[in-house]
């Protein structure tokens, strides 16, 4: 699937709910699903700043596919990184750096976060693509 | 007669909705909430009477200033000052602080100490480092017990010849405990030292008699008194202001200019430098007045009600733990529930309609010594109800079942 289409996707998923108390709870359930980073890689280099709770991620390359794991201390927080990470598992470099993250808007999700958590939602994308970025450069060489 | 309902009329926000729910308000330690009575008076400086002070013989002028100048009594009755001229206007507690620390800085030399306690707030941490390092001075530190009081043996064996300054908050933001100002005040005076009083978050519970108490300086916030953000109030013992040096230079502060030597004003204007929050200075009386006419003794007892059936409900959450229990403490209760982080908490209280506070609150000592994260905070006020009360407790219960 495309990185475009698994957004269409979840922003279908979203759409089922009546309100947004319903929504957190898709969220935390969707955090129960992130492929979580090993404990040993919970590194400072690995961490995301701009949160009250704490974000690790962490991306290898498989083959030409980048592969993500993550973890937080906070499960809403971590249904928010389970969200982006859906989108841009087992894509490539380029699909990841050449996407856009509009369907957070159409989600609603952002007007629904504080303004500690849109920033942090804004550093995850930021470091997503940082990896992407690096294997990117990685492929080329 | 107290009464809860008829004050909450007097509160615009109150009755507004957050995520298509009533509002419940539980951050009052960060803000309080504003009267129409303090808003009005706010409407009405602009409205009729805006214009510069102390410098204009015009009426305008001569109505702001008088207007301005009787807030500054209205505060010096509030808390029992003794000369209206210990009145310093201030931006808030922490400007007040600064003029305090910045001063001591021509006062101190290297080995000297000053005494901080470990249940401050980062803005009351910082400057004190600062001085520390422009003086060689050395900072000293009260620890805390596991209740969230302060261990005073330790206090009283941290003073000593050398300490010239100690500074503490009368009430800890993040846990409520009520600090015995009156015996540390005792206690610093008895080697000679002076003492800073944070008054953040007491002035809107407890209405204190600073000559009684003869702290050397108390400094506060408006804003945490129902009044507008952007002023609040450094009180100072006569000799102490004459005896630091200004803070700032500018208009209003001076008494003779020239380019070989100026003369600075006396007090209070030493300190209030450059045009002033007249607007903010008018509604802090405003606010003073408010709270005076419901009375502090009806204030302390409706929030002792409040903390007290508070307490008890969220104790009822298994897993629930509450930081900050010292017998003496006000309507604040930062609590966490076990295995749950309290910022998803806040977050989904929030979508039911309750504000309440989640992090570190500015006190990362405090976190550092429970060994937690953060905290869930709530604060209450006078004009919360226990209603409301049991909408946040059935909100925590919910935010615990979807969470865990
Ligand atoms: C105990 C304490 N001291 C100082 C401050 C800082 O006050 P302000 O930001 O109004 O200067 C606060 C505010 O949260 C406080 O709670």
């Amino acid at each position: 699937m495309t990185i475009k289409a698994i957004q269409e996707e979840l922003v279908e998923e979203f759409a089922m709910f009546d309100d947004w108390m319903q929504r957190y709870e898709y969220m935390i359930d969707l955090g129960k699903s992130l492929p979580l980073i090993e404990e040993q890689n919970k590194t400072d280099d690995r961490v995301i700043k701009g949160c009250q709770s704490k974000v690790w991620l962490d991306a290898e390359l498989k083959g030409d596919k980048m592969v993500f794991s993550a973890d937080s201390d906070a499960i809403i927080t971590k249904g928010i990184i389970a969200i982006l990470i859906r989108t841009f598992n087992n894509q490539t470099p380029t699909a990841i750096l050449n996407s856009n993250t509009d369907f957070i808007d159409q989600i609603g999700l952002k007007e629904h976060l504080s303004a500690t958590r849109a920033n942090g939602l804004t550093s995850m994308i930021k470091k997503l693509k940082l990896y992407a970025t690096a294997y990117q450069a990685k492929l080329n060489s | 007669m107290f009464d809860v309902t008829a004050i909450r009329k007097d509160f615009p926000i109150l009755s507004r909705k957050v995520n298509g729910r009533p509002l419940v308000y539980l951050d009052n330690a960060a803000t309080s909430q504003k009267p129409k009575q303090v808003i009005d008076s706010i409407v009405d400086y602009y409205s009729n009477y805006n214009a510069n002070i102390h410098r204009g013989v015009h009426a305008l002028s001569q109505e702001a200033t008088d207007a301005y100048e009787a807030s500054r009594k209205k505060i010096q009755t509030h808390f029992s000052i003794a000369k209206p001229h210990e009145v310093i206007f201030t931006s808030g507690t922490t400007h007040g602080i600064n003029i305090v620390a910045h001063g001591f800085s021509s006062l101190l030399s290297a080995n000297d100490e000053i005494i901080v306690s470990q249940l401050e707030h980062h803005s009351n941490i910082v400057p004190w480092q600062m001085l520390c390092k422009a003086t060689g001075a050395v900072l000293k530190v009260i620890p805390m017990n596991q209740e969230g009081g302060l261990d005073m043996d330790a206090y009283q064996e941290l003073l000593c010849s050398k300490t010239k300054l100690v500074f503490v908050n009368h009430i800890s933001n993040t846990l409520g405990t009520i600090n015995p100002i009156e015996f540390m005040t005792q206690k610093a005076h008895q080697v000679g030292a002076a003492i800073l009083i944070d008054g953040a978050q007491s002035c809107s519970h407890i209405r204190p008699d600073l000559v009684a108490l003869d702290c050397d300086f108390y400094v506060t916030s408006a804003h945490k008194m129902c009044g507008p953000t952007g002023i609040g109030m450094l009180y100072g013992k006569e000799a102490w202001l004459e005896k630091l040096p200004p803070f700032q230079g500018g208009g209003e502060m001076i008494d003779q200019v020239t380019f070989e030597q100026t003369t600075y004003a006396g007090l209070p204007h030493k300190f209030e430098a450059g045009t002033p929050n007249v607007c903010g200075g008018i509604a802090f009386g405003a606010a003073i007045d408010y709270l005076n006419a419901i009375g502090f003794d009806a204030i302390a007892a409706h929030e002792a009600t409040l903390l007290e059936y508070a307490t008890k409900k969220l104790l009822a959450i298994d897993g629930l733990k509450i930081y900050g229990t010292t017998k003496e403490k006000t309507s604040v209760i930062s609590f966490n529930i076990e295995g749950i982080h309290p910022y998803d908490i806040g977050t989904i209280v929030d979508k039911l309609g309750v504000a309440v506070r989640t992090g570190q609150h500015c006190t990362q000592p405090i976190m550092d010594f429970f060994n937690i994260s953060g905290t869930v905070r709530a604060s209450f006020a006078f004009y919360n109800t226990i209603q409301e009360i049991d909408i946040f407790v059935a909100a925590v219960e919910k935010a615990k079942m979807m969470l865990s």
